[in-house]
């Protein structure tokens, strides 16, 4: 398409507005985490590490890292599991109701957060709670892996399609075993679609509230809980700075290195 | 027991490599392979000859296992392995889109066979610089795949096949991706690797000049069923069906009212353009000799391809069309002008009768 020079100048201010309305903020809660002034004062009066150190001792930070961390793993290496069995699934085999299956298996993370975490936490109560399980970490870890098991799915089901059915045809046909060809030929295929969407996965859990919310025991606190809940306290403010640039960072760093991964198995590595 | 020790002199019947009985393959209406009978012996480079959709692709599946057959039995070396998987058959199969492993190095592909029955890393690393060595690409076993040219991976997808020497080795439309100088020099090739490993090949292939070319014997499929089996030179000048003397080579087949004024008979007949003569009509030297036909047209169509000239001419009686072939050797000067007259001429038992 040709753009004349003004059209073109003219796009790309609006690109760049659209991406500052976008990014600005949350620089600048990146840079209020080291804003010496206690009332983010603009421009910051100086620098200082100190917020850093007192997230780093404060226990209420480390704990919520912490469940944060199981919640993003657990939910995760679930997924995984779940995520792989069902594109394979939908992929290999043509049975009845197929489509609809893999309709069920993405809308999760179409769904609002708020109407997953209803359903869930009625369903928990009716359910978990004459089994004496109570609402905890196990809970946020299911209520992760709705929306986490899409992701891998996702990416496992694009991968599937791209892989020419010659090369499991081959593999056996060179005698090797059902399990041999998973092992020597499509899992190597699959490796880097199955890490992206790890990453992808883990990224989402990571800093997911609204569905945490109505999953989390009273006890149960990932960071994002632990944010909202000290927002209200002025002397908590600037150790949330620096809670949030943290989420940023383990959010946007899973994200890009996933993006690189997709991209480059999707040239012309076949 | 007496008969033991008796040596027996008699030569082995050539044994079986490859036995379809009454094979029939649907994909829910459509009949791919309809009743197919078939017997391929050991040693034999044996080619299924067919247009796409012709039931080719689908015969090879069956006999590697990649389908199961609505009815019918497939047996490997006189053994039924009707009902076995892939990688329980001795066969290898050379893809079409020769399906290499991209990440995994040319040696790491041509050793897979080896690697999954357990052969030890380094007898499995001198096969495979072995089986490079008889496709010539001895020194590009570190490469990868993607780092080959079109004609380099058909070769590595060939070594892969031939590395623990299959009792069977199926070549699905294996030079169709390939320029024509390099299919040609595959071609000898492939022929020169059969004759020295001495293993059977099963080529499926649409393209009649490589059936013809390189096999010992041809079946020509026609809708899903074989239409004809035969060696290449009895295919072509002794067409079992209409359909096998146009597909094979190119025909004039004459039917009904035109096969009685050409060849004075009922039926269906093929003529092969390059068995009839052609001279123009007003030298006055040519006349039908003992056992030929003759008859006088008009030329309405020349093509020059090189070696040689091909010709329609319209006929004056009957207004029927034939194609001529002319080898542009030294000779009497040739009708070079549409509409010239001519006297075309063919001994009568180039007149091929074919039924249907």
């Amino acid at each position: 398409m040709h753009l004349t020079r003004t059209a073109r100048v003219v796009l790309g201010v609006l690109m760049a507005a659209g991406l500052a309305v976008v990014h600005v903020p949350l620089l600048l809660v990146v840079l209020n985490s080291f804003n010496a002034d206690r009332s983010f004062a603009w421009p910051p009066s100086g620098l200082t590490g100190e917020w850093w150190v007192r997230a780093a001792h404060s226990q209420g930070v480390r704990d919520a890292l912490w469940t944060s961390l199981q919640a993003g793993l657990a939910a995760t290496a679930i997924a995984l599991v779940l995520g792989v069995l069902a594109a394979f699934a939908v992929h290999r085999h043509r049975f009845f109701g197929r489509q609809t299956v893999s309709f069920l298996v993405v809308l999760p993370i179409a769904l609002p957060g708020i109407v997953t975490g209803i359903a869930l936490n009625a369903a928990f109560r009716t359910v978990l709670d004459p089994l004496g399980i109570g609402f905890g970490l196990f809970t946020v870890i299911v209520g992760h892996t709705t929306f986490c098991v899409v992701i891998v799915f996702n990416n496992v089901a694009a991968r599937l399609r791209r892989i020419a059915p010659s090369l499991a045809e081959a593999s056996a046909d060179l005698g090797a075993r059902p399990a041999q060809t998973f092992r020597y030929v499509t899992l190597p295929a699959l490796r880097s679609a199955l890490f992206a969407g790890a990453l992808l996965a883990f990224a989402l859990s990571f800093d997911e509230i609204v569905v945490t919310t109505f999953t989390a025991g009273p006890g149960t606190k990932t960071l994002p809980i632990w944010i909202y809940e000290n927002l209200a306290r002025p002397n908590q403010a600037p150790v949330i700075n620096v809670v949030a640039a943290l989420l940023i960072a383990l959010s946007v760093i899973p994200v890009y290195v996933a993006q690189r991964l997709s991209s480059d198995s999707a040239g012309g590595r076949l | 027991m007496a008969e033991d020790n008796v040596p027996d002199t008699r030569p082995a019947p050539p044994a079986t490599a490859v036995r379809l009985t009454d094979l029939t393959k649907d994909f829910g209406t459509v009949r791919a392979v309809d009743h197919a009978e078939l017997v391929i012996q050991e040693g034999e480079f044996f080619s299924l000859l067919g247009p796409s959709g012709s039931g080719k692709s689908t015969l090879l599946r069956l006999i590697a296992g990649f389908e199961s057959p609505t009815s019918g039995r497939v047996e490997l070396a006189g053994r039924d392995v009707t009902a076995l998987p892939p990688h329980r058959r001795d066969v290898h199969t050379v893809f079409q889109d020769y399906a290499l492993f991209p990440h995994m190095t040319v040696e790491q592909n041509v050793g897979y066979a080896l690697r999954v029955a357990g052969v030890r890393k380094d007898e499995r690393r001198a096969r495979a610089r072995e089986a490079l060595a008889t496709v010539r690409l001895e020194d590009y076993g570190d490469r990868r795949p993607a780092q080959l040219s079109g004609g380099q991976r058909q070769r590595v997808a060939l070594a892969r096949a031939l590395v623990d020497r299959p009792g069977l080795l199926l070549l699905d439309e294996p030079l169709g991706a390939l320029d024509l100088k390099l299919r040609q020099e595959m071609q000898t090739e492939l022929k020169q690797i059969q004759r020295t490993t001495g293993i059977t090949f099963l080529l499926v292939t649409h393209d009649q000049e490589e059936a013809l070319t390189m096999s010992d014997r041809v079946a020509v499929l026609d809708g899903g069923r074989i239409a004809q089996t035969g060696p290449p030179l009895e295919i072509y000048d002794r067409p079992a069906t209409a359909f096998v003397a146009g597909f094979v080579g190119v025909t004039n087949l004459v039917r009904g009212a035109a096969a009685q004024r050409l060849t004075g008979r009922p039926g269906t007949y093929s003529i092969r353009p390059e068995r009839i003569r052609i001279t123009p009509l007003d030298d006055g030297l040519e006349t039908a000799g003992p056992g030929e036909r003759s008859v006088t047209g008009r030329i309405t169509d020349i093509a020059h391809a090189g070696p040689h000239t091909r010709f329609r001419v319209r006929l004056d009686e009957g207004g029927d069309r034939l194609t001529v072939l002319r080898l542009n050797t030294s000779g009497p000067a040739l009708p070079a002008r549409t509409d010239t007259p001519v006297r075309l001429a063919w001994d009568a038992a180039d007149a091929y009768p074919v039924p249907g």
